[in-house]
């Protein structure tokens, strides 16, 4: 784990490796270490993090989607990388807006980014540029909308009970 | 005090004695009010339909099939000699859908896995028998979301619902035996009809 110093100095790299605007920010708390990146320079950050950094991290552990609802951009894409080496981690957090949210595929980094780069497609809508499959993995593939966004409807059905059954309608009639 | 005496020139009844009388009638010793008594001990008068569904309710093979938790539960039910499923006759788990009689939805049932079921239910063949186990197969459970199909009961016909989350193993067992006692009865809902699930199965090429 890089502590507080070694997080500046791994965004120092990035910027001068990758481009003078890719390290939107960083962050160190309760020991974990993120670097927030733009979303146009994400892929160029995690080819720099996974193959030219003189500390590479060789290995993604999570990749993720998130949403944080009251708060533009809403969409976060979360990347969780490790070294196996060193026994170290940083994050990598990009966010994204709901209109044409778009990054490019990190697959050919990372093979394992194949399907988690789907889920985060089904469940948010982010699309990833390059996936060489870019269909839903887990919702049916005529699905309508992106149930993990925050104002997806919750969906379900009111259940009928002896107390209720007389209020609710049922299904087959 | 009344005391009753069994006739005394009665044969006697024990294993070996009704053992030497099947040799006699095997031999063509019997003969007469004997063979005619013979007969009479060891016939059984039922209708077909009667004798049908007792073999059907004792021999209620389960297919292998689980969606969620409760398939772990219904494991032990049906696999484990705990349990011993093999008391009601139904303990031949079968993983082809074309061998097996019973269903058992053990586990939620997601919108994009009820297509996979009511193929898998249209492929067994008649008589088949559904059981819906737990919260999740009969009403979604504490899963009400986006993701499920709230009741199995909306895409094929259920025959026996087993409630809790999951439901115990006994409880499980008691489903089978009252959907044994259902065999028994033989009472038409209408179900087949109405969820058009009757004549369903997939004709075999080969």
């Amino acid at each position: 784990m890089p502590d507080a110093t070694g997080l500046e100095l791994v965004a120092q790299r990035v910027r001068d490796a990758v481009h003078e605007e890719a390290v939107v920010g960083t962050s160190f708390a309760y020991d974990s270490a993120t670097l927030e990146v733009a979303p146009e320079r994400t892929r160029d950050v995690l080819e720099h993090l996974r193959r030219s950094d003189e500390e590479p991290y060789e290995h993604l552990m999570s990749l993720h989607g998130c949403d944080y609802l009251p708060e533009e951009p809403r969409l976060g894409v979360h990347y969780h990388l490790m070294s196996m080496g060193r026994r170290e981690r940083i994050a990598v957090k990009t966010r994204l807006t709901t209109e044409d949210p778009r990054l490019h595929t990190v697959t050919d980094l990372f093979p394992t980014a194949d399907f988690q780069e789907r889920e985060v497609y089904d469940f948010f809508g982010v699309v990833f540029e390059g996936h060489p499959d870019p269909r839903r993995i887990l919702m049916p593939e005529d699905y309508q909308g992106h149930p993990q966004r925050r104002d997806f409807p919750m969906g379900g059905e009111p259940v009928l009970f002896t107390h209720n059954e007389h209020k609710l309608p049922r299904w087959y009639d | 005090m009344e005391i009753i005496r069994s006739k005394v020139d009665r044969k006697p009844d024990d294993f070996r004695s009704r053992q030497l009388q099947a040799q006699q009638m095997l031999r063509g010793d019997l003969d007469g009010t004997d063979l005619d008594e013979y007969v009479e001990q060891r016939l059984l008068l039922t209708k077909f339909e009667d004798a049908q569904n007792w073999a059907r309710r004792n021999a209620l093979w389960p297919l292998g099939f689980g969606l969620a938790c409760c398939a772990i539960e219904m494991i032990t039910v049906i696999g484990s000699p705990r349990n011993d499923l093999s008391r009601f006759g139904a303990e031949v788990i079968r993983f082809s859908p074309r061998q097996a009689d019973m269903l058992i939805l053990s586990g939620r049932v997601s919108i994009k896995m009820a297509p996979v079921i009511r193929r898998i239910y249209d492929q067994m063949l008649e008589p088949k028998w559904v059981i819906s186990m737990g919260a999740c197969a009969s009403s979604a459970g504490m899963f009400n979301n986006y993701a499920l199909v709230a009741g199995a009961d909306k895409f094929l016909p259920v025959d026996v619902y087993v409630p809790g989350c999951p439901p115990r193993p006994e409880a499980l067992m008691y489903g089978i035996m009252k959907l044994q006692d259902k065999i028994t009865s033989e009472p038409n809902d209408g179900w087949r009809e109405r969820y058009k699930s009757a004549g369903t199965e997939e004709a075999s090429d080969a």
